[in-house]
């Protein structure tokens, strides 16, 4: 039977209007084009033009379209009205929200400002949020990334200026090696796809390094399934063999590194172990030929990495290379030594390290550019050493992830590949050393803005941020203090228990922004919950008062008092802004925003100009006038007309009076119109000269300064010994003040080495690897970013459900088959859960996909569904604090330099669950009234998504 | 039954490049999303925010662990979506003429006003490449985005399958395997692209790159230079002699 057919129409147009703005699904931030029908978003996809996606999407872009159309949206604000985690709210007009929010924050204000806690998560708003806690005068404001990755961010800015993803990223172009470590499949999401395309297209060797084989890994030519928080140990071993034959690059170490400066050899001294240095304190060197000691920045000098010399005092000094030969050289990071911890034979190690030089030395690369370096020297090319590495959370989560994060530098440093030609590229505007960051700022006095922002880096003890007992913390996460005295990014993770322990302090608002700290944004899921909802003996809340703003009815909705309802991020405006978390590619400054491509049909508000308008209500500086007027209208006039500094505002692009200038420049009312035409974003590329060698290259120095990158030339010297660390050390010796207390100084004797080493991470105690035998941890699915996905129709049937992956041997030895339900111990707590046999995983781990299990009742989905019934968090197991340790201190289960979570650090035991007559995931967390009320059951999406 | 056409001018399929896929689903939702909106029903999703929640998608990805005797585990993602088969069996099992493979291109289509929803063609595809609507009970299949591949009113560039749009690796390739010097069939002969299931004679279109064999060659790369300090005076004496060559 042949048929005549209705020949289908080929050419119905895909929509009315094309609007094109940025993606909000991760933290990537792509450009998208929303396609709109009759006034409704009808079709996502990627923008062609945009330099972060080049036109792919991941399939979180392009299910956008049902976290528009999601039932858990939010919709008016909302006043708690039964008990905290209830659920159980009263729906406000913003009039109310906002006059009772600034009721409760002036009077703060107006008594004691650090009793408020201004947390954000997920925040692409930084500068904006920062800024206005400076105003309020409160010094605990932070966002997300103490809980994250500032491990990876702030080994990278004290060794080379710069860190991977977004500051930062591989030559995929020319590298003849890619070597990922703990990179699940996210940060930054598409850049990385994209990448990983061009070197397969290539034919480009990629190892990846992960004790989990998905994703990423799953490509990878070879796949090396580590044990989970000894990654530092095998780049030391890497580094040991390199050293011992020789491949390293001399002249790169002479002329971009700290490997030639002398380091005090004086055992006695309050100095020993700092940089010699001269009158005006330029560090010293000395001539390999004559033994003359002379500052770094004289040219004629042929210097010496070994050696002892004598100094103008009469003490004597040796290059920092020298020490960091011998420390790497020793036996205990040879092949052999380490083969066993971290589960890399001998025979791959040395392989490892021979591939590693091979590519660098063997197909060294020339580009024919002549560039002049910061010392004045013409150089006729730019020669490189293409060998590129990612890392992300798999070696930062740790206790011992910064020191790991700064031996992956301390190797790409050895190889001579930062930012050469196919190696490691900063993305404008970094490279940005210490030198050009802030220190951290604190106090706290009424109704007075701190004196700078509150993040920064310390170059010492004198930076941190301590009472005048040198002692009590100032901030209540007790970032900058001894217990992290690095943590660059605040400790997120420590404020809700540090507040309901009223140590250092209680407060009384705590005020978050687009954060799940209730549920999966926590370490010790259980244990916040109930922090949250602990009372005095008055009956009244332990933390008194949370504000909190999110889009989507979250658990965390259910735990706050005032619910600010977000918009999404199709129907707000933003600047993804070169003074916040920068977008740019390594060959071009990038900025964008978003822009209301549809409005509201809610009640709601974005956050930003929310924060701006209760800012103007009681009356912080810069966001309300003398007379007590609002300075900005909202977030989009913020946008345009603040500036930090004369000519420095939040978007790059089109400044001044025509729209002409660019970095710097006087407001331009029609910025945002500008970036619109363009596509929702601007792109300047860098010039050829100044494209590579950024840390020391004077073409880019220059450029960098005329458009506004920074305010001066600034050599960035790389610091393979770090000499803050050593300041740290004398301090816990003595011989600086402050001192820490007696019960910190071992700690930070040994964990602030100012070389890289690795030590073992603080959960893997001799008797943990008896109790619990297995290391857990959590890898992020590509389709899915932390708990926002779940809500997501389409998502949620790619990732509605995770088991638990256990490797064959441990299901074999424990009697496990696939949908068995085990009981996961670790010295926190169990939990239930579902499991699955998995072979692509090392030995001795277990792994979930993140964030996947919910609360009942949250996000708008049935009470039954899979994500409540089976779906669990392992955050239950992890707590803030380590184990009693029979010294009568309960440690910080976080990493000792910066803070930084140290969840992958997690150890169980399993066993199979005796009873396996109920499939549901414990603990059960209760339940939580849904304030939207619950999706639809059939969604055939044709009102929306009709051609 | 329904005829077949005994040739068609253009076979148009995909290359799916299986060394370069991380299984992300980025070509499943772009599909789902483009599908949705397209010249047929929408796919609906039922129980959508359910206990069990399950709609109309054309494309899928598996995730499958290989185990090999010798070597690390492995995964390969495959993403699995209608092959546009030269001898369809969804088309000539289909009772009333909806299923039809199109003279002119080879692409395989459910005219879903004929669709009955029987479900037969279901049934006859061997590679479960077919889903039915749970809504509109018409049987839905990739289209090869035939709305969007010659579509006059989008940019021409951009008149590929959405799935090859959205494809962040790069993974998926569309053009005409009846031309031999096409981007997609030079590169399926240049990787040895595999039919799938190819002795089932149903004469799929789509190919598929197997992952390159350098995930098994990985061993024979480079030899370990020798140690540097193999001179008397050990490492220092290497690095002094290191630095003079320098200059």
């Amino acid at each position: 039977m042949t048929m005549r057919h209705a020949t289908p129409d080929l050419s119905t147009p895909v929509s009315d209007e094309i609007r094109q703005t940025t993606c909000y699904m991760c933290a990537c931030r792509c450009g998208i084009d929303v396609h709109l029908k009759n006034g409704r978003i009808n079709y996502i996809e990627g923008n062609r033009a945009h330099p972060i996606n080049k036109g792919v999407l991941c399939a979180k872009g392009s299910a956008g379209i049902m976290q528009q159309y999601s039932p858990a949206r939010l919709k008016k604000p909302l006043l708690r009205t039964g008990e905290r985690g209830s659920g159980e709210f009263r729906e406000i007009g913003w009039d109310e929200a906002l006059a009772r929010a600034a009721g409760w924050l002036d009077d703060v204000r107006q008594t004691d400002p650090k009793k408020l806690a201004f947390f954000t998560g997920r925040d692409q708003s930084q500068s904006l949020t920062s800024w206005w806690a400076q105003q309020f005068g409160t010094p605990n404001y932070a966002a997300h990334g103490g809980f994250c990755s500032v491990n990876m961010a702030a080994a990278g800015i004290y060794t080379i200026g710069g860190a991977f993803w977004e500051f930062g990223a591989p030559d995929w172009d020319r590298t003849e090696l890619h070597i990922m470590f703990g990179v699940a499949e996210d940060h930054d999401s598409n850049p990385i796809k994209i990448g990983l395309g061009k070197l397969k297209a290539r034919g480009v060797k990629l190892i990846g390094i992960n004790p989990v084989r998905t994703g990423y890994n799953a490509i990878a030519d070879e796949w090396l399934a580590i044990t989970p928080g000894t990654d530092g140990l095998l780049i030391l071993s890497l580094v040991h063999v390199l050293l011992k034959t020789g491949k390293i690059d001399l002249d790169y170490l002479i002329r971009y590194t700290n490997a030639p400066w002398l380091v005090i050899d004086d055992p006695a001294a309050a100095d020993h172990g700092l940089f010699a240095r001269d009158g005006e304190g330029r560090p010293l060197v000395a001539d390999r030929r004559t033994g003359i000691v002379v500052a770094t920045d004289e040219r004629s000098v042929k210097v010496a990495l070994s050696g002892s010399f004598r100094l103008a005092d009469g003490r004597s000094a040796r290059p920092v290379f020298e020490g960091l030969a011998a420390k790497y050289l020793t036996p205990e990071y040879s092949p052999e030594a380490v083969a066993d911890r971290t589960c890399i034979e001998p025979a791959t190690i040395r392989r490892l390290a021979a591939e590693i030089a091979d590519a660098a030395f063997e197909r060294e690369l020339v580009v024919h550019q002549p560039w002049t370096d910061m010392k004045g020297e013409r150089h006729e090319t730019m020669v490189g050493r293409p060998v590129t590495f990612h890392a992300m959370r798999g070696i930062s989560a740790h206790s011992n992830g910064f020191q790991t994060c700064r031996a992956l530098h301390l190797l790409q440093i050895l190889i001579g590949s930062i930012d050469c030609p196919g190696g490691f590229r900063f993305k404008p505007p970094y490279p940005r050393p210490v030198a050009g960051q802030p220190r951290p700022h604190g106090g706290s006095q009424k109704c007075t803005p701190l004196m700078g922002p509150h993040l920064g880096y310390p170059r010492g003890p004198e930076d941190l941020l301590l009472e005048e007992d040198g002692i009590t913390p100032q901030r209540i996460d007790k970032a900058f203090s001894w217990d992290a005295p690095l943590s660059a990014h605040g400790l997120m993770h420590m404020v809700i228990s540090n507040a309901h322990a009223r140590d250092p302090y209680g407060i009384e608002v705590l005020f978050l922004y687009m954060s799940n700290m209730a549920w999966n944004s926590s370490m010790n899921t259980s244990e916040v919950m109930r922090m949250l909802t602990d009372k005095n003996e008055d009956g009244g809340y332990v933390i008194p008062k949370i504000i909190y703003s999110d889009t989507y009815s979250s658990e965390m909705v259910a735990f706050a008092d005032l619910i600010l309802p977000d918009t999404t991020y199709l129907e707000r405006h933003d600047a993804i802004s070169l003074l916040d978390r920068p977008i740019s590619d390594p060959d071009a400054m990038c900025d964008s925003i978003r822009w209301p491509v549809v409005a509201p049909d809610r009640d709601v508000r974005g956050f930003q100009s929310v924060l701006l308008d209760l800012g103007a209500r009681i009356g912080l500086p810069g966001m309300a006038d003398p007379d007590g007027r609002p300075v900005y209208r909202d977030y989009a006039d913020y946008i345009v007309s603040h500036q930090r500094k004369p000519g420095i505002g939040p978007l790059a692009g089109w400044r001044g009076a025509d729209g002409s200038k660019t970095g710097r420049g006087e407001p331009n009312p029609e910025q945002i119109r500008r970036y619109i035409e363009n596509g929702g974003f601007f792109e300047l590329h860098v010039p050829e000269e100044a494209r590579y060698f950024k840390h020391s290259n004077r073409a880019w120095q220059d450029w960098a300064v005329a458009h506004g990158l920074q305010e001066g030339p600034m050599e960035n010297v790389f610091q393979l010994y770090l000499e803050p660390m050593r300041r740290f050390q004398l301090a816990a010796e003595g011989k600086l003040t402050p001192q820490p207390p007696d019960s910190h100084r071992n700690r930070i004797r040994s964990a602030f080495d100012p070389l890289p080493v690795w030590y073992p991470p603080f959960a893997d105690t001799d008797s943990a690897e008896v109790d619990f035998p297995l290391h857990a941890i959590t890898q992020r699915p590509a389709a899915m970013y932390h708990s926002w996905g779940s809500q997501n129709l389409w998502l949620r049937q790619i990732h509605g459900t995770a088991p638990l992956f256990v490797p064959g041997a441990v299901c074999d030895a424990h009697g496990l088959s696939d949908g068995d339900w085990a009981l996961l111990t670790s010295s926190n707590g169990q939990i239930r859960v579902p499991v699955a046999r998995m072979d692509a995983l090392n030995g001795s781990t277990v792994w979930t996909w993140n964030a996947i299990g919910k609360r009942k009742g949250a996000w708008a989905l049935d009470p039954a569904a899979r994500e409540t019934e089976q779906g669990f968090l392992i955050n239950h197991l992890i707590a803030e604090l380590l184990p009693a340790k029979g010294d009568g201190l309960r440690w910080s289960n976080s990493d000792p330099v910066t803070g930084q979570a140290a969840w992958f650090d997690l150890r169980v035991s399993i066993r199979r669950d005796p009873d396996q007559s109920l499939a549901v995931s414990l603990p059960r967390t209760g339940s939580q009234v849904s304030p939207v009320g619950q999706g639809p059951a059939t969604v055939t999406s044709s009102g929306d998504l009709t051609r | 039954m329904t005829s077949l056409p005994r040739s068609t001018d253009k076979r148009l399929g995909l290359a799916i490049d299986l060394d370069t896929c991380v299984g992300c689903h980025a070509c499943a939702v772009s599909c789902k999303e483009w599908n949705s909106g397209g010249s047929g029903t929408p796919l609906a999703d039922v129980d959508a925010y359910g206990a069990a929640p399950s709609g109309a998608w054309l494309n899928r990805v598996h995730t499958f662990e290989i185990t090999p005797p010798v070597g690390a585990a492995e995964i390969v993602h495959f993403p699995k979506s209608c092959l546009h088969c030269d001898d369809a069996p969804c088309v000539t099992v289909c009772p009333t003429g909806a299923s039809y493979k199109r003279g002119e291109d080879g692409i395989v289509l459910v005219d879903e006003a004929l669709c009955i929803g029987c479900g037969l063609c279901a049934w006859a595809c061997p590679y479960g490449a077919r889903e039915m609507d749970p809504v509109e009970k018409v049987m839905k299949k990739c289209t090869l985005c035939v709305d969007r591949i010659y579509n006059q009113t989008i940019p021409e560039i951009d008149r590929v399958p959405a799935c090859v749009r959205a494809c962040p690796t790069g993974a998926r390739h569309f053009g005409d395997f009846a031309d031999p010097d096409s981007s997609v069939s030079k590169l399926s002969a240049a990787r040895g692209g595999l039919a799938l299931m190819p002795d089932l004679g149903t004469g799929p279109v789509n190919r598929y790159l197997p992952p390159r064999d350098t995930r098994r060659t990985q061993t024979a790369t480079v030899d370990p230079p020798p140690p540097a300090e193999t001179s008397a005076t050990g490492f220092l004496g290497w690095l002094d002699a290191a630095l003079e060559r320098l200059g």
